[in-house]
């Protein structure tokens, strides 16, 4: 435990450095505001062409085997972190981790080799809040039954991964029926699915879906670091420029002390991810703890971070044209995602006997 | 001042006025029959009891007010649809009657209370959020009239109002507070501009209002030249206690909508959700008590700091609860009806879904004084702490920086 890395090397440093570079001139404030104004994609097919092909970052956690660069989950939470600063809606998440790391390293499925490549997306079809295990649809004779709600992605996604009686199922996306829902969080859309015996075929055993959904926790995490240093930077800058009261507004003592007991809070963020993406990395030794951590921490410091961003800025950070309001969403309906802080408090406290119930 | 009007009378009044004029008759009937009622009810002075005879009251106590609404519902009789009028009611109102000359209030007071006339607010600026005294539009004299330019910003119900409460600058070379006048514009005059300003919640509740030499007659400025800042503290005081100063019943607001997700869905509690929901369950009785306890005093007298205190808590309690119903709902939280942008006439901070709940609570610590300068007034002029240092207040208002 004591000689994981929490900094980042060079080269983390340098996909960061181009990742946010790309970021900046293809996935700006602007752009997601028409994204979502819009309300038509599934995601940004262009943006997810440079991310996915442009710079094969698809397939960090894909064995090489099929193609992919191999378990490299801290250039994963780099990208998440990127990703996240920039609200960008792209299925890296759904995609690229939390279905790639439920097919399993062991599946030497074709679709992984083809994921990794960023052709196709898949999204695992639980609801975007699942922390637990799933309810299993009814798989019969190579066609799978049932209903989910609120998947995320799920309505661009190629491929859905479905978790039925004796195992994870891949379906077509076109054999499905899909329900878009005016989500809470527009840059990751949820949709409503119906499998009515869609054709399906076995890809993994149903023990990689918690195995998913803990990477996916850490990573979400990562995203949230990303977004809440988004709204840091962004509100001190704005703090330096505005001006009421014939001087600097960031000049108050009362908004400077919130900004820095905030910086003060996404600096321990920052090192809680470190440690459970660095966990990840080194095979996974205090796994539940450290993704529980880090999506606790996380959540709190991203809506935290995104509701000081709207507040500071005052009316403008309220309006449908300043990216704020992009932030806050995503920061809240990532505090659901993959469990909330306070399922997540719950298992912390079993994990660490700290039990509520007198013994 | 002790009032000589006492319930007995008012009651007394009502039904005499009500055997008068059928209520229900006025109710089930067109458009016409109920603005005729409305209007025998203010000429009868039961409109606002507490307004003077001849504008609509009887001079009685501001506490009688709740007598006469309650018996004129309870009658079945129309109202006059408070909640799309509420800038009229809470704040040009007051202010006319405080600083409006006798033909000011005897035009615009009957037509506003009947809600034939809406009105809107021309106050906060692009530029002036906060420091509102800090705005730049200008209003310069020519004749008898005086021409506006600039722009004003989240102005709910200017697309329909008839009336605007303005504050403009009309000198630029003394400090700020002291170069603004109040006038009331004519929205259907040329030069004003009126655009939807769309908001975090997908609608667009308020609206931009630009201002391009739009002439406004003098004998349409409220107080004197260069008094429109102590003009604007009696408009701003009756906007905070029209924020968050309703009555409610236990449980009404914002922490019924709560409690009622936790009472429907067993399945959604657990240990930590229940602490968060009684926490927010006892600080939302406490301020709905200190909201009735601030509109005793009220009764009587004007508004003072303790509406801030009051709107204060309710933005923070919006915020924290319509969170905690988001927390609670999870999955089903993140669901919402539509991001249509729609351009409602009435907002109801409790209404759609726990979204819309969620994303509107944040303007409530922006909107009507932003949290920050709620807090500052209750230090300074309710604990009387000293002022920070001002480099804003002895210099002429086009000098300071911004």
């Amino acid at each position: 435990m004591s000689d994981l890395v929490l900094v980042e090397s060079p080269d983390e440093q340098d996909l960061r450095s181009g990742v946010r570079a790309m970021l900046a001139a293809e996935c700006t404030g602007q752009s997601v505001l028409s994204f979502v104004s819009g309300f038509s994609d599934p995601f940004d097919e262009k943006l997810w062409r440079t991310v996915a092909r442009g710079m094969g970052l698809a397939g960090l956690l894909v064995p090489e085997a099929q193609g992919g660069a191999g378990a490299q989950y801290r250039a994963a939470a780099v990208v998440a972190e990127e990703l996240g600063r920039a609200v960008a809606p792209v299925p890296f998440l759904s995609s690229a981790v939390v279905a790639t790391t439920a097919l399993g390293s062991s599946a030497s499925h074709e679709l992984l080799g083809r994921l990794a490549s960023g052709e196709r997306t898949a999204a695992l079809a639980v609801p975007y809040g699942l922390w637990s295990a799933p309810a299993l649809l009814s798989a019969q004779d190579g066609a799978v039954t049932g209903a989910v709600r609120g998947v995320a992605d799920a309505l661009g996604a190629d491929v859905l991964l479905v978790p039925a009686d004796d195992g994870l199922y891949a379906v077509e996306g076109s054999a499905v029926r899909r329900t878009r829902i005016a989500s809470l969080d527009e840059t990751r859309p949820l949709c409503d699915v119906e499998f009515s015996a869609a054709p399906a075929r076995l890809v993994a055993p149903l023990a990689t879906v918690p195995c998913a959904l803990r990477t996916a926790a850490t990573m979400v995490a990562a995203e949230q670091v990303g977004l809440a240093s988004w709204c840091l930077d962004t509100t001190v800058a704005y703090l330096k420029e505005r001006y009421q009261f014939g001087r600097p507004v960031g000049s108050f003592q009362a908004l400077k002390h919130r900004l820095a007991d905030l910086w003060v809070e996404l600096t321990q963020a920052r090192a809680v991810v470190a440690y459970a993406v660095a966990d990840l990395a080194a095979g996974g030794d205090d796994g539940l703890v450290a993704a529980s951590l880090a999506k606790i921490v996380g959540s709190e410091v991203a809506v935290r971070a995104a509701e000081e961003c709207v507040q500071m800025h005052g009316g403008i950070g309220f309006t449908w044209e300043h990216p704020a309001h992009l932030y806050l969403k995503r920061a809240k309906a990532t505090s659901v995602a993959y469990g909330s802080p306070d399922r997540h408090r719950a298992r912390l406290a079993t994990l660490v006997d700290l039990p509520l119930e007198a013994s | 001042m002790a009032s000589v009007m006492t319930e007995a009378d008012l009651r007394a009044r009502i039904s005499a006025f009500l055997a008068e004029h059928d209520p229900a008759a006025a109710a089930g009937g067109g458009d016409a029959d109920r603005l005729a009622f409305l209007r025998a009810r203010f000429d009868a002075g039961l409109a606002w009891v507490h307004f003077p005879t001849g504008l609509g009251g009887l001079g009685a106590g501001r506490s009688l007010q709740p007598v006469a609404d309650d018996a004129f519902a309870a009658a079945g009789a129309p109202d006059n649809r408070p909640g799309r009028i509420g800038i009229g009611l809470g704040m040009a109102a007051p202010t006319i009657l405080v600083h409006g000359s006798s033909e000011q209030r005897e035009r615009f007071l009957r037509p506003l209370w009947t809600g034939e006339e809406v009105w809107c607010q021309l106050f906060s600026e692009p530029g002036a959020g906060s420091d509102l005294a800090g705005l730049g539009t200008r209003a310069r004299r020519d004749g008898d009239d005086w021409v506006l330019d600039g722009q004003k910003v989240w102005t709910s119900m200017a697309h329909v109002a008839r009336w605007a409460i303005l504050l403009a600058r009309t000198d630029p070379d003394v400090p700020k507070h002291a170069g603004l006048s109040y006038f009331v514009l004519d929205m259907t005059a040329p030069g004003v501009e009126v655009r939807p300003l769309r908001q975090l919640t997908g609608e667009a509740e308020f609206n931009e209002v630009y201002l391009t030499g739009a002439r406004i007659p003098d004998t349409q400025r409220l107080g004197d030249v260069g008094d429109g800042w102590k003009v604007a503290q009696t408009t701003l005081m009756n906007e905070r206690v029209s924020i968050g100063g309703g009555a409610l019943p236990r449980e009404g607001g914002m922490i019924g909508v709560l409690a009622a997700a936790w009472r429907s869905d067993p399945g959604a509690r657990t240990p930590g959700m229940h602490d968060t929901v009684m926490r927010l369950w006892v600080r939302a009785e406490a301020a709905r008590l200190t909201a009735m306890r601030v509109r005793q005093q009220l009764a009587a007298g004007a508004p003072g700091p303790d509406g801030s205190a009051v709107k204060l808590s309710f933005a923070t309690l919006n915020q924290q609860i319509s969170a905690a119903e988001l927390d609670l709902l999870g999955d089903e939280g993140l669901r919402r009806d539509s991001w249509a942008m729609g351009r409602p006439e009435e907002v109801d901070f409790t209404g759609r879904d726990a979204g819309y709940r969620y994303l509107r609570a944040k303007g409530n610590s922006i909107e009507g004084g932003t949290s920050e300068v709620l807090r500052n007034i209750i230090a300074e002029r309710v604990l009387g702490l000293p002022a920070e240092p001002r480099v804003d207040t002895r210099v002429a208002w086009k000098d300071l920086p911004r």
